[in-house]
């Protein structure tokens, strides 16, 4: 039995059953990394204690004969951007090198609580701030698909480990696009719930408004397991939606016979390569087979999506990243005589280039005399680019869009030039600003065998009809 | 050229941050880029447009428990003690680049 290609119901039975135990699970998936990970750069810090004492645990109930939760003795990796108690989260940041929380995120939490094994922390662009994993201030990542390119990003770590099965599940973080992107680009599925779907509580701020916590994995059904586990209502976090979390596992059955999916034509415009498009539009053709009905809709403002989310987003992150000042937690500079140096020097020599330079726009934007012109103007168009949604959600059930206008890109490629690598996101921004949930689900490969990703993005909460048409999608594939 | 290397240098002191030279000439250049990019949004009108801070306070309310105020879905009820009870001074401590045990230390503030 290969111990390392399983699902979460699969590794979970094996475990119940005592075919395998949860530390060999977790032994297998550790030997997977020693042996995949040089090369590829998913993981930053190993958890290797925590995950055998965990599995030590499950391994127990499982001889005791208790019927294992949700998770047990599954193998999963966490982004290195939710705090876990006693293992060191650096946020892909040289700032947080050496930071050892003394608390646990919400999502970590409940993972385990339903018998996760985390085996380590997965590697991201600093801050969660990039599109490639090129950011990370430690190594990039590299696409297990093929190493000369990138894997996407800024869940690029997740994204890979699970692509390489060195986890089964991972957790990432969605921003702009980067649970999805990466998804796309790995050929794994990326889910990001509807804003306030899950607590983000010990998730490192990013971009308040817009950050989201989801899974990345290899099954659609995946990827509803670890939403049931992580979504609801947290008192930690005041934006976490106080609604019944359905089942979404029960209801990914249900047929998508007659559901109207919209396509927009703004997402099939100019950018957008020919293999995708491709790809992308045999993927309609298919659900359209499996008794979808096709709707042609309008969301006229997306074009204007990637300024307002580089405005909303750099300047929510100019304020959360204040705090990293050398006093409490973050690195301190060696040498320094006054404390406006400290902080000063701290800082410079702390943050890598994207994020001091996306702090500057933030500042910039928020700055007087600039603050209507930049800020103001962007959260009134987030407006308008959330009527779109509004408007096309009375007309359709889920919208279906290619996940990037492109398949994974070379290491170095975009890298010099900021504004090329915005534009990856410009798919997936638009989901993070009106707050609706989205998912990449695998759709084909270019004829370099690199992956391509169909987007699907639906109501507010309504996780539960996106993740029925992926589901359906996969099955029919 | 809408932001001078002037701008760069007073923004960058706004955010704490000390720039070389030379990444002061890739800021200039970076922000200019950006910025004009960004200046697309101009052709919209939105003199009747709302802000929109974020999307809580239009989805994921539960109506039963939804009062006049805004945000008074995410009100509770005061705990004195706190959601969590406050980290015990030695792990507050733990992670601080200076200390003394008993607080953060940090370079002289006030000269005399």
């Amino acid at each position: 039995m290969d111990l390392t290609s399983l699902t979460i119901d699969a590794a979970r039975s094996v475990v119940q059953e005592r075919r395998t135990s949860a530390l060999a699970l977790a032994e297998a998936h550790y030997a997977r990394i020693q042996k995949e990970d040089g090369q590829v750069g998913a993981f930053l810090t190993l958890s290797k204690e925590r995950a055998l004492e965990q599995a030590d645990r499950i391994d127990r109930m499982a001889a005791e004969g208790k019927p294992l939760p949700a998770l047990g003795g599954v193998p999963v990796g966490i982004k290195d951007v939710m705090v876990t108690r006693g293992v060191r989260t650096t946020a892909g940041s040289k700032i947080l090198a050496n930071y050892i929380p003394p608390y646990d995120c919400t999502a970590v939490a409940r993972i385990e609580a339903a018998g996760a094994v985390v085996l380590g922390k997965a590697n991201c662009d600093e801050f969660a701030m990039g599109s490639s994993n090129e950011n990370s201030a430690f190594r990039p990542v590299r696409n297990p698909r093929d190493l000369t390119r990138v894997p996407g990003g800024s869940s690029g770590g997740p994204a890979a480990a699970v692509a390489a099965d060195m986890a089964v599940v991972a957790l990432g973080s969605d921003t702009g696009g980067s649970i999805r992107q990466p998804a796309s680009f790995c050929g794994v599925v990326g889910l990001m719930p509807t804003y306030g779907r899950v607590s983000r509580y010990g998730l490192i701020a990013f971009a308040s408004s817009l950050d989201h916590i989801g899974p990345l994995a290899k099954t659609v059904k995946d990827a509803a397991i670890v939403l049931r586990t992580i979504a609801g209502r947290d008192p930690m976090d005041s934006t976490s939606a106080d609604l019944p979390v359905p089942d979404y596992v029960a209801e990914l059955d249900k047929p998508v016979r007659g559901l109207k999916l919209g396509v927009a034509k703004e997402y099939f415009g100019e950018g957008l390569d020919d293999e995708v498009r491709q790809a992308v539009e045999a993927a309609i053709d298919k659900l359209k087979r499996l008794g979808c009905e096709i709707v042609p809709v309008s969301l006229p403002h997306t074009p204007y999506a990637i300024p307002t989310y580089y405005l909303v987003a750099t300047a929510e992150a100019s304020s959360n990243l204040a705090r990293y000042d050398g006093v409490r937690y973050s690195y301190r500079a060696p040498g320094v005589t006054s404390l406006a140096e400290m902080y000063r020097s701290s800082r410079d020599e702390g943050f890598g280039t994207e994020v001091k330079r996306r702090i500057m726009l933030g500042t910039y934007a928020l700055s007087a005399g600039y603050y209507d012109a930049y800020y103001l103007k962007a959260q009134k168009v987030r407006t308008l680019l959330l009527r779109d949604f509004e408007e096309a959600f009375t007309k359709v059930d889920a919208i279906v869009t290619p996940t990037s206008p492109t398949s994974a890109f070379r290491l170095g490629e975009k890298s010099n030039d900021p504004l090329a690598m915005y534009l990856a996101d410009v798919y997936t921004v638009t989901a993070d600003l009106a707050g609706i949930p989205g998912i990449s689900v695998p759709c084909g490969e270019t004829k370099e065998k690199l992956p391509i990703g169909l987007q699907i993005l639906g109501r507010h909460f309504d996780e539960a009809t996106i993740l029925q048409v992926a589901h359906a999608f996969e099955q029919a594939a | 050229m809408k932001v001078t290397e002037k701008d760069v240098a007073y923004v960058a002191g706004l955010a704490n941050l000390e720039l070389t030279q030379e990444e002061q000439a890739g800021m200039v250049r970076d922000l200019n880029s950006i910025l004009q990019y960004v200046d697309r949004l101009n052709e919209l009108d939105t003199s009747n447009v709302a802000p929109m801070a974020q999307v809580s306070g239009r989805y994921g309310v539960d109506g039963s428990k939804q009062g006049t105020e805004r945000f008074s879905y995410a009100s509770r009820e005061d705990i004195p003690e706190g959601l969590r009870k406050s980290l015990p001074r030695e792990e507050a401590l733990a992670n601080a680049p200076d200390s003394d045990g008993m607080f953060f230390k940090v370079p002289k503030v006030i000269e005399r």
